[in-house]
């Protein structure tokens, strides 16, 4: 395509303007996607790279050290301790340790059975005091991966220790020749509440992050490659091993065994996004508009309608939520209001009409999120709106600007070049707004035309509520579950980088100052 | 020349009266909206006549019935459970949540922007995949069904560094040099958090308490996971989720209004009163993405 200057571009008329933004936009997504694949590639560049000289200088350290540094290459923190940094080798003899014992006792273990994912399932074993065949149990499949993943980490941090410990010598090595004094055991102390305080601050929520978040994420990403369900639980019913990429298989094939699936997954993806989208953009203008409404010159009581708004977001949403799906119920108060003024004969079933894709539960829940939603934006928008200077409305007017000139001339490009980014959080955590759908429909009414898939599909179901479903019940399908949930995080993902690589380059298109 | 003038400031004034009389109608209109299901909550909590949904919302009969059986439900076990998940949550949360931000807004270290953007990435996974795995580490710990309260402090506390964002925005704004004059004189970088920062991040800190402490009573899936059914275990949402299934729905829908209204009065009240710094955070959040 074309590229203008500056000044071209502002000779264009409006439409040409609007096309031409239009089409730099869609221009720039290949772009963004190829310096994605070469920033991939510079970070693999760069690792070998770093790898390499990791190596080299393991190996220099080692052929230029004194014996004490050549000791700590077996025995950590021998080094530091002859020198005497005595708390550090210390810390590095006890970690070695502790590691080597672990490994020996049970990390050994789980990393030889982590191939396989156990050998021994439950089977029947001849019990010769009872003379009866009685169930015994094998291995455990789930604590293996579980064990075997946390095994893994575990050798990372010793193998970075140890690159640590070796590094620490060389350092200490080269010190003392140039007659520099070494740091003392009450020197590391009392950096630990100065220059290196961050260490300290981060220890504790890194740990939590570690063990709770990357652990588990790392644990579910590898269950989507094996057999992982209700019937292979890994323990008392059925072993469970690698299956490769066949589950993905399932979910994206055409035609899986009697199984529709990428229809079923396509199907819900799509009305993902279509909620998404307007759950997104209905709430950002409507509370934007309820904003401006308060904000204007000249209504009272401003203070009384933003409390009202405000004190629905107190309300925890579990309350609100159900209390309004059953509102709208067939037999409830929405319903019978209706019937006693005789505007409607039978009641609307708002929650269970299957009718056009199931349209009514679908507008339903969307306009039901604007009420949740409303307050929250009015109070963001309100906070921005009243940062906006008020002599540019000033002068706009003796120029003779009407309200919506003004509106899409300066409110509307203020916010949105302010926003930018909450939109696009704003749109990926709508995309996984599990209370919504669950606590107002629980994802119905049911999808027919997926009957076949695991977890009941109904046609408001987002991915991440079908994904809930998909893992309860006896017949949980544990791996399916996770592949749904690699399918989400692919999508985020793509979305984000995508408006964040664009996303610039439309601010600065932006002719707002 | 004068007369005209008038005339035309007259019609301003007129269509000012009238857009303000709409945008008064539409205010009072959307209060009653927004109002309404609370409304009708309170009523349908003081119905006596019956327990079941009905399509009318003033009782016929008034009575403390539903507030009587919610003391004697297991009501009050629930909302204990609650109480403390939320009072320990509040507490730890704040603590780590503080400590991440602070870190990240005002140290400079070797692997700061790759942990960020790691971060950044871990967010974007599902939480509800972890569930799954969550639940069996907590069984394995025996902090499942009875024991779920301290199971659920710990998952909720642990994975809490993640929502460093809006206070770290907030101490982003607090200027560097106070920490350099401080620092100056000889401060270390422990006593400039103390002694300087934390006392100027007031509304951040209260701002963290209030959504954390809030956050614990509309949890739902995880801590149904976790209680597994055990009534000891379960938090308000959880249990009163039961009441509005079919089998139940029937003997204590209005059971679930009353429950509805005794959870809402102290959270509500308790945001009104630190209404202000939520709104300071909300806004600083957004702005700064």
């Amino acid at each position: 395509m074309k590229r203008y200057s500056d000044l071209e571009f502002l000779k264009l008329s409006k439409g040409q303007k609007f096309l031409y933004k239009l089409t730099s936009f869609f221009a720039a997504i290949p772009r963004a996607i190829g310096n994605l694949f070469l920033a991939i590639g510079r970070f693999f560049k760069n690792l070998g790279l770093g790898v390499a000289n990791e190596f080299k200088d393991i190996f220099t350290t080692f052929k230029e050290g004194d014996w004490k540094t050549r000791a700590s290459f077996l025995v950590m923190g021998l080094g530091s301790i002859a020198r005497g940094q005595v708390l550090r080798g210390l810390l590095f003899l006890l970690f070695e340790i502790v590691f080597i014992f672990y490994m020996v006792t049970t990390g050994g273990y789980w990393m030889s059975m982590l191939p396989s994912l156990g050998k021994i399932g439950p089977h029947d074993e001849y019990n010769a005091v009872l003379d009866a065949y009685t169930k015994t149990y094998g291995d455990n499949s789930f604590k293996i991966l579980l064990y075997g993943v946390l095994t893994i980490f575990f050798i990372v941090a010793f193998l970075y220790t140890w690159r640590m410990n070796v590094k620490q010598n060389k350092i200490a090595q080269e010190y003392l020749k140039a007659g520099r004094r070494l740091k003392s055991s009450g020197d590391d102390l009392r950096s630990l509440v100065d220059e290196q305080f961050y260490k300290t601050l981060l220890a504790l929520p890194l740990t939590g992050i570690l063990i709770f978040t990357v652990l588990p994420i790392v644990f579910m990403i590898l269950v989507a490659f094996t057999n992982y369900d209700g019937t292979h639980d890994g323990y008392n019913n059925a072993l469970f091993g690698w299956q490769g990429f066949s589950n993905f298989r399932t979910l994206l094939t055409w035609s899986g065994s009697g199984v529709n699936y990428s229809a079923t997954f396509g199907e819900i993806l799509t009305w993902t996004l279509i909620w998404a989208f307007f759950a997104t953009f209905t709430n950002y203008f409507l509370g934007m508009f309820v904003a401006m409404m308060i904000n204007k010159k000249g209504i009272r009581l401003k203070k009384l309608w933003r409390t009202v708004l405000v004190m629905t977001i107190a309300i925890p949403q579990f309350i609100s939520l159900l209390y309004v799906s059953k509102m709208f119920a067939k037999n409830g108060i929405v319903n019978g209001l209706l019937l006693d003024l005789g505007w409607i004969k039978q009641a609307i079933d708002f929650w269970g009409s299957t009718a056009n894709n199931g349209l009514l539960p679908r507008v339903m829940v969307i306009v039901i999120n604007i009420w949740i939603g409303i307050p929250y934006l009015m109070l963001i928008a309100t906070g921005i709106l009243m940062n906006i200077p008020a002599d540019l409305y000033e002068s706009s007017r003796i120029d003779g600007a009407n309200a919506w000139q003004q509106y899409t001339k300066i409110t509307l490009p203020y916010m949105l070049f302010i926003t930018g980014p909450y939109l696009l959080t704003s749109f990926t955590s709508n995309m996984n707004n599990f209370n919504v759908i669950f606590l107002l429909t629980g994802g119905a009414p049911t999808n027919a035309a997926a009957s076949g898939a695991a977890g009941s599909v109904g046609y408001t179901d987002l991915l991440i509520t079908w994904l809930f479903k998909i893992t309860t019940g006896a017949e949980a399908q544990y791996y399916l579950a996770s592949v749904v949930g690699i399918m989400v995080f692919v999508v985020v993902a793509v979305i984000s980088l995508v408006v964040y690589n664009v996303l610039p380059s439309i601010k600065n298109e932006e002719d707002f100052q | 020349m004068n007369e005209t003038l008038e005339k035309r400031s007259m019609g301003l004034r007129a269509s000012r009266t009238i857009s303000n009389t709409l945008i008064y109608i539409v205010l009072v209109i959307m209060s009653v909206v927004w109002l309404i299901p609370f409304i009708c909550i309170v009523l349908q909590s003081f119905r006596v006549e019956s327990t079941w949904q009905v399509g009318y919302v003033i009782p016929q009969q008034w009575g403390w019935d539903n507030y009587i059986a919610l003391w004697n439900s297991d009501f009050k076990r629930w909302y204990l459970n609650t109480f403390i998940i939320a009072l320990a949550v509040a507490v730890l949360q704040t603590v780590i949540v503080l400590c991440m931000s602070y870190t990240l807004s005002r140290f400079r270290f070797k692997l700061r922007d790759g942990l960020m953007r790691f971060m950044l990435i871990l967010g974007m996974f599902p939480g509800m995949l972890t569930m799954i795995i969550l639940y069996r580490v907590l069984k394995d710990l025996g902090l499942t069904q009875a024991n779920a309260v301290p199971g659920l402090i710990l998952v909720y506390v642990a994975s809490s560094g993640m929502g460093y964002y809006v206070s770290k925005g907030f101490f982003d704004t607090i200027p560097k040099s106070l920490d350099e004059a401080a620092r100056v004189d000889g401060a270390t970088r422990a006593q400039v958090l103390t002694k300087i920062i934390l006392p100027l991040a007031k509304p951040i800190v209260i701002y963290t308490i209030l959504t954390a402490f809030m956050a614990p009573w509309g949890d739902f899936v995880f801590a149904r996971y976790v209680s597994f059914g055990t009534s000891a275990g379960m938090n308000v949402a959880v249990g009163m989720y039961g009441w509005l299934q079919l089998d139940q729905i029937g003997q204590k829908y209005t059971m679930f209004c009353a429950g509805g209204v005794v959870v809402a009065i102290p959270v509500t009240i308790l945001f009104m009163c630190l209404q202000k710094y939520y709104v300071e955070g909300v806004t600083g959040g957004a702005v700064k993405g």
